[in-house]
């Protein structure tokens, strides 16, 4: 009998790995009120970058407070797909890149100039959809962050609109001010302050889809139906500098064609919301957990 | 007063005891700081533990406490192996105590003072005893070099069973000999670059640097170390099976020459990536890797053959399943060479296939995917050195009958699952995308936590059933004082 109880237990959670995953479950649609249109100023001036806290400066730029919305990205999809700017090629959406200088470094992918994926379309984590005429963004997903986004898609889309992607320092200076906090409102990391791997907040059902994205601006200290947010915005009033989604940054280094990624995710552990935690992939790279925001140089 | 005495001669005299008492410093240190890791955080244990041992954690300092703890578990298997290894071959009586003396008192310096410092605020003399205990270590490793000298021709061996030179060298305690010579020079590719690092604090985890195109010497010198050190106590442990169950015959004298060759070979290749030879160093890698694998190979083809023999040689004609239930009959010696070949499947596989496929796939995935894989398969291998360990000591304590069928076939199972759990963790994007993982994610987590869970779950049972032992006065411990893994060697 014990055997049988036993097996059954394995067999179960074997069946259970085997479950499948609803991508399209339910969103719950809250609105944190934070304007995914609205840009913070950084004056110039000395930070502490880095996890060894090495003094850098850098001049004064605008940031975007949010990430960019699924919302905004559709919208940009529309207007550079009607004026030429991209085109959309299978299940792509593709944009023209210069290329980037190749050194023949050990494991450096040779990025050539031509039209590159910004998005794939067919993807089922894809949230902004395309129907032959033009890009929608699946329900309840409008002020979330943009996702399945390569580097390309990223950069065009600041481009597109007389902005840059953030180089590292940029990004690091804006989530952390300037004194030497580990993270964007201070200290310490607590569930209510982020979206990372099992912070049990409301998008996330780990027994199924697992961690989802939360709208931008989430944690501003509001409640929603209950859950109770800390307000944890960077000392400049950006949010989700930390968790949430990957941002893609502009910087690349010489012999090395990743393009880094800051400020960790829905799917990683709070170490790696750290703000000086890199990642780093491929430019053509995209997945359901990294997005990004733009800066504006005068 | 007398009762501490006798037990404390037990426990820190006799190398069953001081064997003993390691084990259940990893055990402690193990248990309890396996409370702060990821999982632990999901279940809300981390925050707990923390408050309640008032923690001082610095965000900054993560790698640090890090590095801290990964040394101070090393630094006890590494005392745990020259317990063995000074109780197995001949020695001087002055060396063999010399020896023991230093790595023990290292070791529990570095364990004690280390963690203090790396997770109860910044004393810095604890930080000091941390490093004098890591330099008594570093004497002790150089001393033992000198007591396994295999030229002394007191060690030379006229028994023609075991590998042996013309002159009567005993290629073995060459083996053995050069594991330790090395072990003590790559222990300077990881104390130079550690002086200059941590004179700033400037730590870091080679899994973060790898995929960078230009790294410096003294950060190729930390990569370099991590991978031979590991691979050296991986070494190690394979002479110390092989003389634990009296390796001997015509595999041990291909076997003996290959390891030595080997060893030295993957040093030099390991050592090669900190000189202008590290655009062809991994090349030296695997060809010094290869005859150490075949060494070890070697000892699992005579060890299987030697088990099937001794359990069918009542048998006039012994059927497949005969021989295969002669084979795996001693879970505690068929363990560990299963073992070695397991290890193909969680680190040597997952590292040639990775190396093969880096560009093509690895590289094309987040730096934090391949931090997986990196840092999957080196715990992967400590695990498996680590049941092996367990599988030695549950034979020098004389377990038998049910009990060692138990607590044998417990280790090979609880730590095969959870590191073949761990594995398909570590490749699971070449089968499934991100979006839809966690389903998957969860029976591999409930497959790994079951597995480790058991294998410390276990090693607690034997944990409390050896300190129970110790409160009684004619307890097993009083036969152990004086016994010597040598005079135990399998016959």
């Amino acid at each position: 009998m014990k055997r049988i109880i036993l097996t059954s237990i394995l067999f179960a959670a074997f069946l259970s790995a085997c479950a499948p995953v609803d991508l399209n479950a339910s969103m719950p649609p809250f609105d944190p009120g934070i304007d995914p249109n609205a840009w913070v100023h950084i004056p110039a001036g000395e930070f502490f970058f880095g996890q060894y806290e090495n003094v850098v400066s850098t001049g004064s730029y605008e940031i975007m407070i949010t990430d960019v919305t699924a919302l905004q990205y559709a919208c940009y999809l529309n207007a550079a797909v009607a004026d030429g700017t991209l085109k959309v090629e299978g299940d792509s959406v593709l944009g023209y890149y210069p290329g980037d200088e190749f050194r023949s470094v050990k494991h450096e992918l040779n990025i050539k100039a031509g039209d590159w994926q910004y998005i794939p379309l067919t993807d089922p984590s894809q949230r902004v959809k395309f129907d032959g005429t033009r890009f929608t963004v699946q329900t309840g997903y409008e002020n979330h962050p943009m996702t399945m986004v390569t580097w390309f898609g990223a950069r065009g889309y600041c481009q597109y609109y007389d902005a840059s992607l953030p180089s590292e320092i940029q990004w690091e200076k804006a989530a952390r001010g300037t004194d030497t906090r580990p993270f964007p409102w201070g200290d310490e990391i607590h569930r209510e302050n982020a979206n990372f791997y099992a912070s049990r907040d409301p998008f996330e059902n780990m027994s199924s889809f697992g961690s989802r994205t939360s709208p931008v601006g989430f944690y501003n200290g509001k409640t929603y139906n209950g859950y109770l947010t800390l307000n944890s915005k960077s000392p400049y009033g950006l949010y989700d500098m930390a968790g949430n989604v990957w941002q893609w940054v502009d910087d690349a280094l010489e012999g090395f064609s990743d393009r880094f990624m800051k400020g960790g995710s829905k799917d990683t552990y709070d170490m790696n919301l750290r703000i000086w935690t890199r990642n780093s992939a491929p430019p053509m790279y995209y997945g359901p957990g990294v997005g990004f925001r733009c800066v504006k140089n005068p | 007063m007398h009762f501490i005495k006798e037990r404390f001669n037990y426990l820190f005299k006799s190398t069953k005891g001081l064997i003993f008492v390691a084990v259940a410093m990893i055990a402690l240190e193990t248990a309890f700081f396996g409370m702060l890791s990821g999982p632990m955080a999901e279940y809300g244990i981390r925050d707990v533990v923390i408050r309640i041992f008032k923690m001082d954690l610095v965000q900054a300092e993560r790698e640090g406490r890090i590095i801290i703890l990964y040394h101070s578990i090393a630094m006890a298997v590494i005392a745990i192996e020259t317990y063995m290894v000074t109780s197995t071959l001949m020695m001087k009586d002055f060396y063999k105590m010399a020896v023991r003396v230093l790595v023990s008192i290292g070791y529990i310096m570095v364990m004690i003072f280390g963690m203090g410092f790396a997770y109860w605020g910044h004393n810095w003399v604890l930080h000091g005893l941390f490093i004098t205990g890591l330099a008594l270590i570093f004497f002790a490793g150089v001393l033992l070099c000198v007591a396994l000298w295999p030229w002394n021709t007191e060690y030379y061996i006229t028994n023609k069973d075991y590998a042996r030179s013309k002159g009567g060298v005993d290629i073995e305690r060459l083996a053995f000999f050069t594991t330790a010579v090395t072990t003590v020079l790559s222990a300077f590719f990881g104390a130079i670059p550690g002086s200059f690092f941590g004179n700033g604090f400037v730590v870091f985890l080679a899994e973060n640097v790898i995929r960078l195109p230009h790294k410096t010497t003294l950060q190729y010198s930390i990569i370099g170390h991590l991978h031979i050190m590991l691979a050296l106590i991986a070494i190690m442990i394979t002479l110390i099976v092989g003389r634990w169950l009296n390796f001997k015959g015509i595999w041990h004298k291909m076997a003996m020459p290959l390891m030595i060759l080997g060893c030295i070979v993957l040093n030099l290749g390991v050592w090669g990536v900190a000189t202008p030879l590290e655009p062809v160093a991994h090349m030296i890698i695997y060809v010094g890797a290869t005859p150490s694998m075949l060494a070890a190979l070697f000892l699992l083809i005579w060890s299987w053959n030697k088990f099937i023999k001794d359990g069918t040689n009542h048998l006039a004609k012994p059927t497949f399943f005969h021989k295969l239930s002669a084979m795996v009959r001693d879970p505690l010696k068929f363990g560990p060479t299963w073992q070695m070949l397991f290890m193909n499947f969680t680190t040597s596989g997952i590292g040639i296939f990775m190396a093969i496929e880096l560009d093509k796939i690895f590289r094309l995935w987040p730096a934090r995917e391949e931090r997986i894989e990196l840092t999957g398969h080196w715990h992967a291998l400590s695990a498996i050195i680590a049941t092996i360990i367990l599988m030695y000591y549950g034979d020098m304590v004389g377990l038998k009958g049910k009990t060692r069928q138990l607590y044998g076939w417990a280790l090979i199972f609880s730590s095969d699952i959870a590191l073949s759990a761990v594995t398909i963790f570590e490749m699971k994007r070449l089968f499934i995308s991100e979006a839809v993982q966690q389903p998957l994610v969860n029976g591999l987590m409930y497959a790994i936590d079951f597995g480790l869970g058991l294998l410390l779950v276990l090693l607690a049972f034997v944990m409390v059933w050896r300190l129970i032992d110790l409160f009684k006065s004619k307890g097993r411990w009083t036969e152990e004082g004086t016994q010597e893994l040598t005079d135990e060697v399998a016959i």
